[in-house]
């Protein structure tokens, strides 16, 4: 009983209902379980930025499979945060050809400036700091993403600006207008 | 100027919508296949082109679509690898934001040839912003009758759709990959059976890399003739390059096989030669997995040749003096670049991303990384460096799929070749881990 209240609590937007519809129709019928990713994607805009174990478990009722199914995936892809993130997450590339352009160099000048370490959530609560690995942006490193943006050849400058940018940005979801 | 077969009309303005890509002949191969061809002539055009598979294994394309299991009543589906993540290489996801239409335009002609009623792009997750490209000209097709019932009248029906993964490079590989599309873990299957005989949901499939994908609509359009006679001998065609690290103009150049690896660093035309007047200490020529080269030995083949951009003279003379062509992702490391630390990131990479299926992968990766981590930070020892050939062995060949083998390569090559460094950081911790230690080949240091 206590898992149904849980999982009624979440519910999606209409406009991300229909994004989740618009996958479904994307496999066989007897292979929905294939939409799981994408689902995943449209939950976490959704919902701040990050799945629940909540969120998951509605996600596992829409493709009527197992929540265990859902968290073993959701753990498996580095893309999905499990706890709750900051308003922004900077994902910073840190692999080889990005550090020989200045990563490290980066990744430090934005812990200095967000006063948290990597993996960690500035006390305004606008930036979580996060690491990853290639973002296949190789040519014009260093870089940062933010949701689906990338933002290239960055230098301590253009990242103050972009940290002051990103402070005044609204965040919307990819199904929402003017997104 | 070398001829681009795949970049011509890269620079046009608005070339990524359908009205505009047509304009400039797109869409032809579909109308030449679907109307005056039949699928096995498709298939046949591209075995006799020489197109090798451009993911990184250059494995013969038209061979691997012959592999696809005959109908036995079951679909066959093709699947489009687009999870490029290979650290140094980023030219899919180039060709994807700016030429949507010409893989689109690739997927329908290959999917006729094979037969498929339903083909996929798995997109890495990370590139969202390039699925929704692709998603707006998969539209586009729909709209003006390529794509969906009866294309052009002929019969032939088609669904396309695009996947996003969720950041994990192992589904690069594709039976990871194919594991992932069903929304499972992107664990790689044991091979045999082949996706071929045993790939999405069961059944027959191709996976193809993006590039390999957008070649076949040139080849259907001027034939596997005319393919085949660019480039030089088994390496035909044209490859895309990714070029990266510390030269002068990063950027992805579509060259014709057989530059020679010097004109390709040096000339205006590609890289424009090396950062800040700086000389250049090493290469990375296939993506991150391959072995490193020192500069002499990137320049010339064993047999003291002009090296050249081709699968077969990036691999002349072996593990030692040879690297491959692989993704195309270039990368060239200048004198002040450190070997440690850049061996380090490296081991770091397939450490995060070893699935964890294998042992020697899952437990190895992450040896290495901390062994590497010690040396890098100014606390190893001698044996150390012994250490990382020794766990880079026993990974090597002992794993499902080639992750093992990527993650144990680049650790290799770069003791084989730069053992003084690391000699040079377990003797002199303190200027190796200075703030802004430059590592420099002295002499006096080494001695």
């Amino acid at each position: 009983m206590e898992q149904t209240a849980s999982i009624n609590k979440v519910e999606f937007s209409e406009g991300a209902m229909a994004e989740i519809r618009r996958y479904l129709s994307h496999y066989p019928a007897d292979r929905q379980k294939s939409a799981i990713l994408p689902i995943l994607h449209i939950a976490q805009a959704e919902f701040g930025g990050w799945v629940s174990p909540e969120v998951m478990d509605k996600v596992a009722e829409i493709l009527n499979i197992q929540p265990i199914e859902v968290y073993e995936v959701a753990t498996f892809y580095t893309m999905f945060n499990l706890k709750p993130v900051g308003k922004h997450v900077l994902e910073v590339c840190r692999t080889g050809p990005c550090m020989l352009r200045g990563s490290d160099q980066l990744i430090e000048h934005l812990e200095n400036r967000l006063g948290c370490k990597v993996g960690e959530t500035s006390a305004d609560g606008n930036f979580t700091l996060k690491t990853v690995e290639c973002l296949a942006s190789c040519g014009t490193g260093p870089m940062l993403q933010v949701r689906e943006q990338f933002y290239e050849n960055l230098d301590p400058a253009s990242a103050d600006q972009l940290l002051e940018d990103l402070k005044a940005l609204t965040v919307r979801k990819p199904w929402e207008e003017n997104y | 100027m070398g001829r681009k077969l795949l970049t011509e009309h890269i620079n046009v303005e608005g070339i990524h919508t359908f009205d505009v890509y047509r304009k400039h002949g797109g869409y032809a191969s579909v109308e030449k296949a679907l109307k005056t061809m039949t699928p096995e002539e498709v298939v046949e055009e591209v075995k006799a082109s020489g197109l090798r598979g451009r993911g990184g294994a250059g494995f013969p394309t038209g061979m691997k679509w012959s592999f696809l299991a005959k109908p036995e009543g079951k679909p066959r589906y093709l699947v489009c690898n687009a999870d490029e993540s290979e650290p140094g290489t980023f030219k899919d996801r180039y060709l994807m934001e700016k030429l949507p239409h010409l893989l689109i335009e690739g997927m329908i002609t290959s999917s006729f040839a094979l037969g498929a009623r339903t083909s996929y792009i798995y997109i890495r997750g990370e590139l969202l912003y390039v699925l929704r490209i692709l998603e707006k000209a998969i539209a586009e097709a729909y709209a003006n009758g390529f794509l969906g019932e009866n294309i052009l009248g002929s019969g032939y029906s088609l669904d396309l759709h695009v996947h996003p993964g969720g950041g994990a490079y192992i589904c690069g590989e594709e039976t990871a990959l194919l594991e992932s599309l069903e929304g499972k873990r992107g664990n790689p299957r044991n091979k045999p059976p082949f996706p071929a005989v045993w790939g999405l949901y069961g059944c027959p499939t191709v996976v193809n890399n993006v590039e390999s994908i957008a070649t076949v609509p040139w080849i259907v359009n001027n034939t596997a003739a005319e393919y085949a006679k660019i480039g030089v001998g088994r390496s035909a065609g044209t490859k895309l390059i990714s070029a990266g690290g510390n030269i002068n103009k990063p950027g992805v150049y579509e060259i014709e096989l057989g530059v020679t690896v010097d004109e390709f660093i040096y000339s205006d035309e590609y890289c424009g030669g090396i950062w800040k007047g700086r000389d250049m200490k090493a290469v990375i020529a296939g993506g991150s997995s391959v072995p490193i080269l020192p500069k002499d030995l990137i320049l010339k083949t064993a047999a003291d040749e002009d090296r050249l951009m081709t699968y077969e003279s990036l691999s002349d003379g072996g593990f030692a003096t040879g690297t491959m062509l692989g993704s195309g992702g270039f990368f060239v490391l200048d004198d002040h670049a450190c070997i440690v630390r850049h061996t380090w990131t490296l081991a770091r990479f397939y450490h995060h991303e070893s699935c964890g299926q294998c042992s020697p992968c899952r437990e190895g990766t992450g040896w290495m990384e901390k062994v590497l981590h010690r040396i890098e930070h100014g606390h190893g020892h001698m044996h150390d460096i012994d250490l990382l050939v020794s766990v880079a062995k026993q990974i090597e060949g002992n794993t499902i799929c080639p992750l093992g083998d990527a993650a144990a390569w680049p650790v290799s090559a770069a003791v084989l070749h730069f053992r003084d460094e690391f000699e040079w950081h377990v003797k002199y911790p303190q200027e190796a881990t200075a703030p802004g230690a430059v590592f420099r080949k002295e002499a006096s240091v080494l001695a």
